[in-house]
């Protein structure tokens, strides 16, 4: 929350591991030295030192146990979103083959670092839940969907709870993957600038415990009030011109919480500072929402968060309801005038009752949440 | 508890060339006999995509194919949900390999194919489905944890939901550390609604505790069975094929299973 009012971003010009393009980054600088709980040595790799530091802040481990004692173990479901998992791990194993063989070093733990599902299964282990468990990995809109995940689960009574989240670390696959695509901006990312020019890639993970509504004690509780899902059926790595998929996800999430466009206070856009992006994003929001909901993507904070990124921009979401606080936009200095919705560069304040949050992933996979006080 | 219908299948293997040409082998009425995957790149894929098109997608867009043929219905009116313990195997190893050496020169096909959902992708572009999509993974119990889905789908949606699990081989050196014998995809459309179509209802409980698995008879389709994650749905499609009430069990993660008892219509 300080960095957000403080406008203080995380992207620093790219150093790590010997990648050798010229980007910013995101980059949890501790993760080289830290290492993960020694029970759990065999899932020991970025993505899960990553996951272990996230679920240590605020409390969580705490909230998670009294949830434990509530529900039992095997009545909380952990669904976790990740893009590249622990894939760093093989690209690093494939340097160190052997000679002779052509084997992977003996060290080498597949089923715990670069299987997709490695994240949730350290998650469970670390958390000690034993309920139904999986990944969602749908690139840049995984760790939204599992927000759509848990509520089904809990609705048709597989569980009682759930720990959601995601997590994803930097990787030579991500960064070199994008600059293939020409996506990789040499600048801090720019979202919604007019001369934005790509995406500065990040790391970073977040985690939620949610319940059924029925059981929320606070005074005035945070609620998940509606999820959209969508596919634009268009094309893999460039999402619909007019933005047909995003506006689809918007409307099914604002259609599933029973509100219209003007009982959103504020959106947090995708805006990963690609032209094409925040362009088809742009007309998408224009389209549902007018020119009236104030908007930003917190991109220039964070970075691209890929499989991280709808998590740490639902968390942020809920936060500025909690604080009655409108991010602005750090890095974008000339708004695209091109786009008609009311971006907002400067932070500001503001009674926030209920926010939506967009994500979108390659794949034109798409998923809007909104989340907030009910009335 | 959670009931299904069962109104579409879809299933490519070794041996295993389509669910109606299946169904004898699965039931015990004719033997097995071992074949490599007949592997071909669906017609519903635009010329483009087609060449693009790896082995999971190969997979995954003929097996949904021929389910949604079953089923009579139109592949834009489902949700999808895709489910797979390693995604493209092949693209992983070729990738992994261009990041080791100089220069890092990942091809932009590469890198989107290299997305877990990029079955799901090709599938929506082909089908024209706007519909949601999920992409799923939990290692050896991905079908499992991609039926649990699809059934919530079904249940609290309301969806028709295709449910498609694909698996293939990692090159070495990953098979010696992840050894997936072979290439297998299978597929199942289910809705809330018994219709004309559904050939069976599936009821569906998640159970905390260890059960005795069911295993398969003959015994190359239990190595089968064994030897890919997306397999472990074979159980379930031997159920189906004998058109009687059956009672079966699937591992999901340790110390938790599913039970699905299968009732024809």
């Amino acid at each position: 929350m300080e960095a957000l009012q403080a406008r203080q971003s995380g992207l620093v010009p790219c150093v790590f591991e010997d990648v050798d393009l010229e980007t910013y980054i995101a980059k949890v600088g501790m993760l080289d030295s830290f290492r993960v709980r020694s029970d759990l040595s065999a899932y020991d790799c970025r993505n899960n030192r990553l996951a272990q530091l996230c679920l240590e802040q605020d409390g969580f481990v705490e909230a998670t146990e009294a949830a434990r004692k509530k529900y039992g173990a095997a009545r909380i479901g952990v669904f976790m979103g990740t893009s590249t998992s622990g894939i760093l791990q093989t690209e690093l194993a494939y340097r160190h083959l052997d000679p002779q063989t052509g084997a992977l070093p003996p060290d080498f733990h597949y089923a715990e670092t670069q299987n997709s599902y490695s994240l949730a299964g350290f998650v469970s282990n670390y958390l000690g839940l034993t309920g139904p468990s999986f990944v969602v990995s749908s690139a840049c809109s995984s760790s939204a969907k599992v927000f759509a995940n848990a509520l089904r689960m809990m609705e048709a009574g597989v569980c009682d709870a759930a720990v959601i989240g995601g997590v994803d670390s930097l990787c030579l696959s991500t960064l070199y993957g994008f600059n293939s695509l020409g996506l990789v901006s040499r600048f801090p990312c720019r979202p919604y600038d007019a001369e934005r020019d790509g995406i500065s890639v990040g790391e970073g993970g977040g985690f939620v415990l949610i319940e059924r509504a029925t059981e929320a004690k606070a005074a005035d509780p945070m609620f998940l009030l509606g999820v959209g899902e969508s596919s634009d059926a268009y094309h893999m790595s460039t999402p619909h011109p007019e933005g047909l998929g995003a506006i689809l996800a918007m409307r099914r999430a604002l259609d599933a919480a029973g509100l219209q466009a003007g009982d959103i206070d504020y959106i947090n856009l995708h805006g990963t500072a690609t032209k094409s992006n925040d362009a088809s994003e742009g007309k998408a929001v224009a389209d549902v929402f007018g020119g009236k909901v104030p908007c930003s993507s917190t991109k220039g904070w964070t970075g691209h968060l890929l499989g991280a990124a709808g998590i740490t921009e639902a968390i942020i979401a809920m936060l500025a309801v909690e604080h009655g606080f409108i991010p602005g936009s750090v890095n974008t200095q000339q708004l695209d005038a091109a786009i008609a919705i009311d971006y907002r560069i400067e932070n500001g304040a503001g009674k926030i009752r209920r926010v939506l949050s967009n994500s979108f992933g390659f794949g034109g996979s798409n998923c809007s949440l909104v989340l907030g006080r009910k009335a | 508890m959670m009931r299904l219908y069962v109104e579409g299948i879809g299933l490519l293997g070794p041996g295993l060339d389509g669910w109606s040409a299946s169904r004898a082998v699965l039931t015990g009425e004719a033997a097995y006999v071992a074949a490599p995957t007949n592997l071909r790149a669906s017609d519903m894929l635009p010329a483009a995509e087609r060449r693009r098109a790896g082995v999971p997608i190969k997979l995954a867009l003929t097996v949904g194919q021929e389910a949604f043929l079953q089923a009579g219905r139109e592949t834009k009116t489902a949700s999808t949900v895709f489910t797979s313990s390693g995604g493209d195997n092949d693209n992983v190893h070729a990738i992994n390999g261009i990041l080791a050496t100089a220069p890092r020169e990942v091809s932009p096909t590469r890198f989107h194919n290299s997305v877990h959902n990029a079955a799901a992708g090709y599938w929506c572009i082909a089908a024209g489905s706007h519909e949601p999509s999920t992409s799923l993974c939990a290692y050896d119990a991905s079908f499992v944890a991609g039926l649990l889905e699809s059934a919530t789908q079904v249940v609290v949606d309301d969806a028709v939901v295709a449910l498609v699990a694909y698996d293939h081989s990692y090159p070495e050196p990953l098979h010696s550390v992840r050894p997936i014998t072979t290439s297998f995809g299978a597929a199942l459309i289910l809705t809330k609604q018994q219709s004309a179509k559904s050939l069976a209802a599936i009821d569906v409980e998640f159970r905390s505790g260890k059960a005795p698995e069911t295993t398969m008879k003959d015994e190359a389709l239990e190595d089968l069975r064994k030897g890919v994650p997306a397999a472990r749905v074979l159980p379930l499609l031997a159920a189906l094929a004998a058109a009687k009430t059956t009672q079966i069990s699937i591992d999901y993660l340790e110390g938790n299973h599913l039970d699905i008892r299968v009732t024809p219509c």
